[in-house]
């Protein structure tokens, strides 16, 4: 048994390429992180290391760990209903930081009119309730590898 | 971008240029080396402290609280934290941030989260090195945070000058098994949670393990042991006062020159080391597949499939 998970191991190493980096954050007032830690947890499922910043993050804070972290993307979970202010404003702070590159995606309570918008605003895409993990994992890995 | 522009960025202050150099480590970039070179004739300078213990103990949270005490007197501050990663995907959750949150926008600490991708001893493979690019950076303090250990993961050791051991109340056995391994590579010792009623019985428990190494090595100082509560930060300034003290008493004797040859000397070997364990990964697979099957079919055992390797290296 030894032997062959070492052999799996190392032969994996051997063929990492980059690792993907991705920042999973509670912006604002928002005390409800369940769906944050599932999305957490199916990314490092898919071999990616997630950032998770915890809860009540200001969007300056998102994007000051996200040049530090020099991550890949930003998810963030949002249920508060104030993501036409506080996202938006996470996307103009990744480009006043020279970091207009970093992809933003969105999973929460978003109504449908507001999808379009915040597609405008620069968001990569939107997850509402319902959505299997398994389509944002396969978004993020295309999306990751197509920048 | 160049090498020397990405680096030039870094020693000018900028900190998506260090962030990038910290990934280059990481991901094994060829680029590295190079970086590397440019950066290590500027650092050995700051004080390095690492952070180790269980799971659990509080090292997060006493960094955090360290931090705030280093802010006042206006030093700036690198830390690299390092979680386990997936031994199957090779995913990570790095979730030590939560608890320096207090210091995001502080542009004068810079947090650095590490999945440990496989590298064995407490740290992740490039986090010596990036470590070095924080002090290039001009960071005074350099923190190293382990991803939680047992008893062997010592490598911080070598990465830093004085090693803090973090250990929690109420985990008895814990401490019983912390005997050796990792209780001997321990500057200071920090029984956090000290509001907690076993509090004072864990510190005897640290006390009585130390003093029968002291009893055998006179020599040998005694270990400091400092109660501390992560979360009001109760203790901390005590333990900085003993960190500080720590490395004093290190340079003052000369101890400090000899650790760090020490642990630089192991540093190459281990550099060297892996690039050779590399190589012969890339053997095993590329060319000797056969040599495989024959382990697999028991024709062939492993010791000397293993030198069979080697020698063709």
């Amino acid at each position: 048994m030894g032997f062959i998970i070492l052999d799996r191991l190392s032969t994996e190493r051997s063929l990492m390429a980059e690792t993907t980096r991705v920042v999973v954050a509670k912006v604002g007032l928002d005390g409800h992180d369940r769906g944050a830690k599932i999305i957490a947890r199916a990314l490092r499922d898919a071999g990616m290391e997630v950032i998770y910043t915890g809860l009540h993050q200001t969007p300056e804070q998102i994007v000051e760990t996200t040049i530090q972290e020099d991550a890949d993307a930003i998810g963030v979970s949002i249920l508060s209903g104030a993501h036409m202010t506080l996202v938006p404003r996470i996307i103009e702070l990744l480009e006043e930081n020279d970091a207009g590159d970093v992809l933003v995606f969105v999973g929460g309570t978003i109504p449908k009119d507001d999808i379009p918008k915040l597609k405008e605003a620069g968001v990569g895409e939107v997850f509402t309730p319902g959505t299997p993990t398994k389509k944002a994992v396969e978004y993020l890995q295309e999306a990751v590898a197509a920048s | 971008m160049s090498d020397n522009e990405l680096t030039e960025r870094l020693l000018s202050g900028d900190r998506r240029a260090l962030a990038r150099v910290i990934s280059k480590i990481e991901d094994e970039d060829p680029e590295t080396p190079d970086i590397i070179s440019d950066l290590y004739p500027l650092t050995g300078a700051a004080l390095s402290v690492g952070f180790t213990g269980p799971p659990g103990a509080g090292k997060s949270s006493i960094i955090a609280k360290l931090i705030e005490l280093f802010r006042e007197e206006d030093k700036k501050i690198g830390v690299v934290s390092v979680d386990p990663s997936s031994p199957f995907t090779k995913g990570a959750i790095l979730g030590d941030r939560i608890r320096l949150a207090d210091h995001f926008l502080d542009k004068n600490v810079f947090i650095r989260s590490m999945g440990n991708r496989g590298h064995l001893g407490g740290l992740a493979g490039g986090s010596r090195l990036a470590g070095l690019a924080m002090e290039a950076y001009g960071m005074d303090v350099v923190v190293y945070e382990t991803m939680g250990v047992g008893q062997g993961e010592v490598e911080v050791a070598s990465a830093a000058d004085t090693v803090v051991l973090c250990l929690q109340p109420g985990a008895g056995d814990a401490v019983q098994a912390l005997k050796a391994g990792v209780m001997e590579i321990a500057d200071i010792f920090c029984i956090n949670k000290s509001d907690h009623p076993q509090a004072n019985e864990a510190k005897a428990q640290v006390r009585s393990t130390l003093e029968i190494g002291h009893e055998l090595d006179p020599d040998a100082p005694m270990p400091p042991i400092i109660m501390t509560r992560g979360d009001t930060g109760e203790g901390v300034e005590e333990l900085k006062e003993v960190i500080e003290e720590h490395r004093v008493s290190l340079e003052e004797s000369g101890e400090l020159g000899e650790r760090r040859r020490a642990s630089q000397r192991e540093f190459v070997v281990s550099w060297a080391m892996n690039k050779m364990q590399n190589e012969m990964q890339e053997r095993l697979e590329k060319e000797d597949k056969e040599i495989m099957e024959r382990v697999y079919n028991r024709e062939l055992d492993p010791i000397s499939a293993s030198e069979k390797i080697f020698e063709e290296i």
